[in-house]
């Protein structure tokens, strides 16, 4: 099991956010997770990354309880993700928001940097491999040097998966890769997906609306609904769930 | 020859340098001279408030702070008989840890916050430097402060540091090694880290950067070279008081670093360089010419958001891009 969540709650001023969500990661899957919005599908995220502190349960991840850690440190332990509102640094340039990105894989310091220090110039050097590898495999070599401020909404949708990709993680979190997008980049962020999950062969795991995608991508789905998990199965059973078919279009839909 | 491709590449800044070096030989006037010294000085402190304001994002008003300690413990080890050359990295060191002290609570606040947070410990430093009159001379000050203590090289043999031209050429090498250490910091991944956490603190945190540690860092080094330039200061300029930790120069340095402009190398020097000349041409105007520098500061803040420098690489960024279509349009012509 890669990525356990055991009664996991968070609850903001008496408000249940989450209530009591157990689930599973399983290595080497992508796992969908739905809802409508406000179900809790971004505070699962936010409490799996270490942005938010549960008010009860664990996170396991690999066997280790990481509840409650820094983000940075969790980021370490080979967890990363992208945000709902693509998050990126736009006041600097492509390449250096991937050279970032794969900042926790370098192991130079301080004097090292002052210096030039021989595994600062290896660091360097790696970097610039990964970094240059990393834009061919999300299309945007020829962007290297521009500012992330001109590129297009799908590219920069591309360039923050890509910031996640580039530290070699066990698995991404993806909150809504296809937010905002229209339906020939919601495609080409499809295809990254599968190019991600297959190629670089990183468990994924998902936040999205477009249930076409969904259906298309994922091996399982998870569906939440005010704060509690209402199903868990593969695509075609969830698509019969009665239950999922109410707190996503309304009861009268289910005749 | 590397050698000569170094030079055809970098000729301007090797330019820059001979005519630093150069320059006791142009100028002959002695206040013109005092004004040139106090730039390199200022330029090593809004290099270094550029560092931590700059790069990283966190309003620091508290250098004055630092550089006061630093002034204070150069001024208090060379008047006791300790060598200058000792003092000074003690005293710079001494205000790091009191930085990374002070960084500890302070840089756990955001924004507004840590900058007032800094404010107060900014004027703190100088009250005490006012009231341990004992030990710091109240507001009177320490007078009396020995210049550096000659200094025995290689091949040179000792030099003194009375003359006008030696302080200068003392402060020109703190200077070049203030900026050689904020040149490799910030083109290399640490300065990038930096400046992640200034862009967006969170996506920092999430892709592994500990934001904590690197704000911490960047206060501790902007600090040591507070003190640093702090210690200098007192040891040419021969006497201190707590103005010389006062807030007001912590505010002289954030217009040096805003006009000059932010998260870019060249802006501080500038900054450091031409304001203060551009206010003794303004003396005329007494206490009037702070409303020119308020109202160009608001302009600058708005239009050039950072500062000179910021708008000189924008305009030639907009240059490039314009010849870039022009080449780019003839490429289509032609193709």
């Amino acid at each position: 099991m890669l990525l356990e969540v055991k009664n996991l709650s968070k609850h903001f001023a008496g408000l249940a956010a989450l209530h009591r969500i157990s689930l599973q990661i399983r290595e080497g899957e992508i796992l969908a997770i739905v809802g409508p919005n406000g179900a809790g599908k971004s505070v699962l995220f936010n409490l799996i990354n270490g942005m938010l502190r549960p008010t009860s349960g664990q996170i396991h991840f690999l066997g280790e309880d990481i509840a409650g850690l820094k983000p940075h440190l969790i980021a370490h332990k080979g967890i990363a993700r992208t945000f709902q509102t693509t998050a990126l640094f736009d006041q600097l340039r492509v390449m250096d928001n991937l050279a970032i990105g794969y900042r926790l894989r370098n192991t130079h310091g301080f004097w090292s940097t002052i210096f030039h220090s021989r595994d600062w110039k290896e660091d360097r050097a790696r970097t610039t491999a990964n970094v240059m590898e990393t834009l061919d495999f999300i299309g945007l070599a020829e962007k290297a040097f521009h500012p992330v401020s001109s590129l297009s909404q799908a590219e920069q949708k591309r360039l923050s998966i890509g910031v996640a990709l580039i530290s070699q993680p066990k698995i991404i979190l993806l909150d809504e890769p296809t937010g905002g997008l229209i339906l020939e980049d919601t495609d080409e962020i499809t295809d990254l997906i599968k190019k991600i999950y297959k190629v670089a062969e990183i468990t994924i795991c998902l936040i999205e609306h477009k249930m076409r995608m969904v259906m298309d991508l994922a091996h399982r789905i998870i569906v939440l609904n005010f704060g509690s998990m209402i199903a868990e199965g593969s695509p075609e059973e969830i698509s019969k769930n009665p239950e999922v078919i109410e707190a996503y279009l309304g009861a009268e839909y289910l005749a | 020859m590397p050698a000569i491709r170094f030079l055809l590449k970098k000729w301007f800044y090797v330019l820059l340098l001979v005519l630093a070096m150069a320059l006791p030989f142009l100028i002959t006037n002695r206040y013109y001279f005092q004004i040139v010294i106090m730039g390199c000085l200022f330029s090593i402190t809004t290099l270094s408030l550029n560092l931590i304001l700059g790069y990283t994002g966190q309003a620091s008003l508290a250098h004055a702070g630092f550089f006061g300690i630093g002034s204070y413990g150069v001024a208090l080890m060379t008047k006791s008989g300790i060598s200058f050359w000792l003092a000074l990295p003690l005293s710079a060191l001494f205000a790091a840890l009191i930085g990374f002290l002070i960084g500890l609570p302070t840089l756990r606040t955001r924004g507004s916050y840590f900058a007032i947070a800094t404010l107060c410990f900014g004027v703190i430093v100088s009250i005490v430097a006012g009231s341990w009159i004992e030990f710091t001379g109240g507001y009177t000050g320490l007078v009396g402060v020995p210049h550096p203590t000659p200094l025995p090289l290689p091949l040179i043999g000792v030099i003194g540091f009375e003359t006008q031209t030696a302080q200068y050429y003392l402060v020109l090498a703190f200077l070049l090694l203030t900026l050689l250490v904020m040149h490799r910091l910030v083109y290399s991944h640490l300065g990038l880290s930096f400046m992640a956490i200034r862009n967006n603190e969170a996506l920092a945190e999430a892709v592994g950067v500990n934001t904590f540690a690197g704000k911490i860092l960047s206060f501790v080094v902007a600090n040591f070279f507070a003190g640093l330039a702090g210690g200098i200061y007192a040891s040419l300029v021969g006497s201190i008081s707590p103005s010389t930790a006062s807030i007001d120069l912590t505010f002289s340095w954030l217009v040096y670093l805003l006009l000059g402009g932010a998260a870019t190398l060249a802006g501080p020097i500038i900054g450091a360089f031409v304001i203060p000349v551009i206010m003794e041409y303004l003396q005329f105007l007494q206490e009037y010419r702070l409303i020119i520098f308020g109202a160009l500061l608001i302009a600058v803040i708005i239009y050039f958001p950072r500062g000179l420098m910021g708008g000189f690489s924008t305009l030639q960024q907009r240059v490039r891009e314009f010849y870039g279509q022009r080449r780019g349009v003839k490429h289509a012509v032609r193709s």
